[in-house]
């Protein structure tokens, strides 16, 4: 009997867990489900493990159980309190050598691409950036089943299927709000493995002298609810004071596409789509958004989309749950007097 | 004096693509080829460093022939030399077999002369990976600092730099031991107009060409197609989902289109958190 183990990244900064470790071991537990079939008839085993790094976040081990993991490798110490590509890098591929992992899963943020890389080469194998569907399926010529690791390829307009046929593990990154997030259960038991720390401040290799934080707001739109978002069909940046201003009437965030970000009109940290954040509000609201593949990608995965558009034609209205053909400057303005009214209404 | 090594590489203009919408394949001609754009910031910043401190900028590219104009382009942007590292045996080349023959190129031409600094791009936007970068610095064992936007100091005497690098919840200010590899953001460096002297030499400059022949000795397992443990298994066009209801302001007027929307968004139950429960 031998173990099948899919692992996922446990990403902390300061103790915040980064959501996307959640929602990676909610597809974990579903790749897990794709071989149970086939690991039973072996007599093989199946489990759903975390790997987790820090300075004193034991208490987050116990969280990630709750959300999905069978085990945690808890790995606690001053030299993780900051990530460093090498302490984590190295310390990683160490585990990854030792338990022969199958697949693991890591966020694709800007730590988790960054230590990514390092692991997948120091462990000599394949790993796919970005992926948006995942599975395990059955490959002709192998044994067992394999990840089938979907991600989108030249600017969107393709999908191709990456597989990894004879390296081990089989690693693939995935960015937040690709997958739901899974429920949490605090009646689920699993266990905490703490495991030796091998790495020294010497290895690092890299001080932080200083961390300089942002003063400004910080613009969540991964993890917003309610996302209004202005195209190139406000004609100016003008336009985004409309668009800020049903967005704070909903409690929601702006969100914007490229062609804005491009020409300046808003920042970069506002872009929805394929080189911006990828969202899943309950409510998106696109205006003036033509719908290109490109910032479909990023949004389509939303409960509920409207979208106000001027052309019948444009395909934003192909992922939308309810379109408005109109003028935007006219749409609005009246959505806002409405929700105003039924605001009122009911204090 | 300093020298500065970079990565650069030639990529699709990915703003270009587009799908033929009759038979749904990706139309390739007139697709202009560019210059990474990060890794352009990234041959500016090394640029800039060699001016302040003296020295010479090496760049190294892995890809066809065709990537010679992008070498070219390097030298017009202030690099002092070019290589190519191009054979037939390298096609396929996944982001393991790429990090390979980089990596196995920079240690010979450290051999050389030896580098103080590598700068990469933070990616490459055909495939916006992000992972040539972190391998090539695990194989050569070096210091690596992603996502660097502004490089403050370099001490060639002390052997150190101070960089700082912007992540998803801030700005860290880090101190690494020469030598050592950034992969750049395009904050890190403006690109200057090219001076005169640059431009003429680029006209007329060959990059050196490196093939499997030498003068670096690689392994034919771990380069091309037989060093990449990905395949692409299949292809497919994205799949669409059921289109939703249309409502023509120019038919039932704004007030009523509004109406029927937010109707549909509440009874749908993505409001209650502004509203209040769906009814
Ligand atoms: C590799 C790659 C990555 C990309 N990444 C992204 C990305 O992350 N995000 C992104 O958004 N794009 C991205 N793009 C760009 C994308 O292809 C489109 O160009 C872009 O999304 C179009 O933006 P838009 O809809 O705002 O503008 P347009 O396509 O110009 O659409 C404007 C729309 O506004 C409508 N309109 C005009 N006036 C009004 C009015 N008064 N009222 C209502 N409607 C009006 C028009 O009918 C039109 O449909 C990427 C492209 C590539 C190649
Ligand atoms: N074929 C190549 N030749 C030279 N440098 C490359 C090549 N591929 C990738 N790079 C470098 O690695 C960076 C990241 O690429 P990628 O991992 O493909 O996103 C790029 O910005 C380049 O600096």
């Amino acid at each position: 009997m031998s173990t099948r183990r899919f692992w996922v990244f446990i990403e902390q900064e300061e103790g915040h867990i980064h959501p996307v470790s959640w929602e990676l071991l909610g597809v974990a537990n579903k790749l897990a489900a794709d071989v149970r079939d086939e690991a039973t008839a072996e007599g093989d085993e199946v489990v759903v493990e975390g790997v987790l790094l820090g300075e004193g976040v034991e208490s987050l081990a116990q969280e990630a159980i709750y959300h999905g993991a069978n085990r945690i490798y808890l790995l606690d110490g001053p030299v993780f309190k900051y990530y460093r590509t090498r302490p984590y890098s190295k310390s990683i591929a160490k585990l990854v050598k030792k338990y022969e992992p199958e697949v693991f899963l890591i966020g694709a943020t800007t730590l988790g691409r960054d230590l990514a890389g390092a692991i997948a080469t120091a462990s000599h194998t394949g790993l796919t950036a970005d992926c948006t569907q995942l599975e395990m399926g059955e490959v002709k010529g192998a044994k067992h089943k394999l990840l089938l690791a979907t991600r989108p390829a030249f600017g969107g307009n393709i999908m191709a299927t990456i597989v990894c046929r004879k390296h081990r593990p089989q690693m693939a990154s995935v960015r937040p709000r690709v997958f739901p997030m899974p429920e949490r259960n605090p009646a689920a038991q699993g266990d905490i493995i703490r495991e030796p720390v091998m790495v020294t401040e010497d290895d690092a290799m890299a001080t932080i002298l200083e961390i300089i934080r942002n003063e400004g707001e910080n613009v969540n739109l991964e993890y917003a609810d309610i996302i209004v978002s202005g195209g190139r069909g406000m004609g100016s940046p003008d336009g985004f004071a409309l668009i800020k201003e049903l967005a704070d009437e909903l409690g929601g965030v702006v969100g914007a596409s490229r062609p804005c970000v491009d020409a300046g009109w808003i920042g970069y940290e506002h872009q929805v789509g394929q080189s911006g954040k990828t969202v899943r509000p309950k409510l998106y609201i696109a205006a003036g958004i033509s719908g290109a593949l490109q910032h479909k990608v990023g949004m389509q995965g939303s409960d509920f989309i409207i979208a106000i558009n001027n052309d019948p034609n444009a395909p934003i209205f192909e992922v939308a749950d309810v379109g408005i053909i109109g003028d935007l400057y006219e749409v609005i303005p009246e959505m806002l007097k409405q929700i105003r009214a039924k605001k009122e209404a009911q204090a | 004096m300093f020298h500065a090594l970079v990565a650069v590489k030639q990529v699709p203009d990915t703003t270009n693509i587009r799908i033929d919408p009759e038979t749904g394949n990706l139309v390739r001609e007139g697709v202009p080829a560019i210059f990474n754009p990060y890794d352009a910031h990234a041959l500016a910043a090394a640029v800039e460093w060699k001016r302040k401190l003296g020295g010479k900028v090496t760049v190294v590219s892995m890809g066809p022939p065709s990537f010679i104009v992008t070498l070219r382009e390097a030298i017009e942007m202030g690099a002092d030399e070019a290589y190519l590292v191009s054979d037939r045996k390298f096609a396929g080349a996944d982001t393991l077999a790429t990090s390979y023959v980089l990596a196995e190129t920079i240690r010979r031409l450290n051999e050389q002369d030896p580098v103080d600094m590598i700068f990469f791009g933070k990616q490459a936007i055909d495939g916006d990976t992000a992972q040539v970068g972190p391998g090539v610095a695990t194989r050569l064992d070096l210091p690596i600092l992603t996502y660097a936007v502004k490089i403050r100091d370099i001490d060639l005497e002390a052997r150190k730099a101070i960089v700082e690098r912007k992540t998803e919840r801030w700005v860290e200010v880090v101190e690494l031991p020469l030598p050592v590899m950034l992969t750049c953001d395009k904050e890190i460096a403006e690109i200057p107009f090219a001076p005169l002297p640059d431009l003429i030499r680029s006209l007329k400059y060959d990059p050196e060409v490196w093939t499997m022949a030498g003068p670096v000795e690689f392994d034919r397992g771990q380069v091309g197609v037989r060093g990449s443990p990905t395949i692409v298994y299949k292809m497919g066009t994205p799949e669409l989902p059921e289109p939703g209801e249309k409502i023509n302001t120019r038919e039932v007027g704004v007030e009523a289109a509004v109406r029927e929307a937010l109707a549909k968004a509440e009874s749908a139950g993505v409001l209650s958190a502004v509203l209040g429960g769906a009814k």
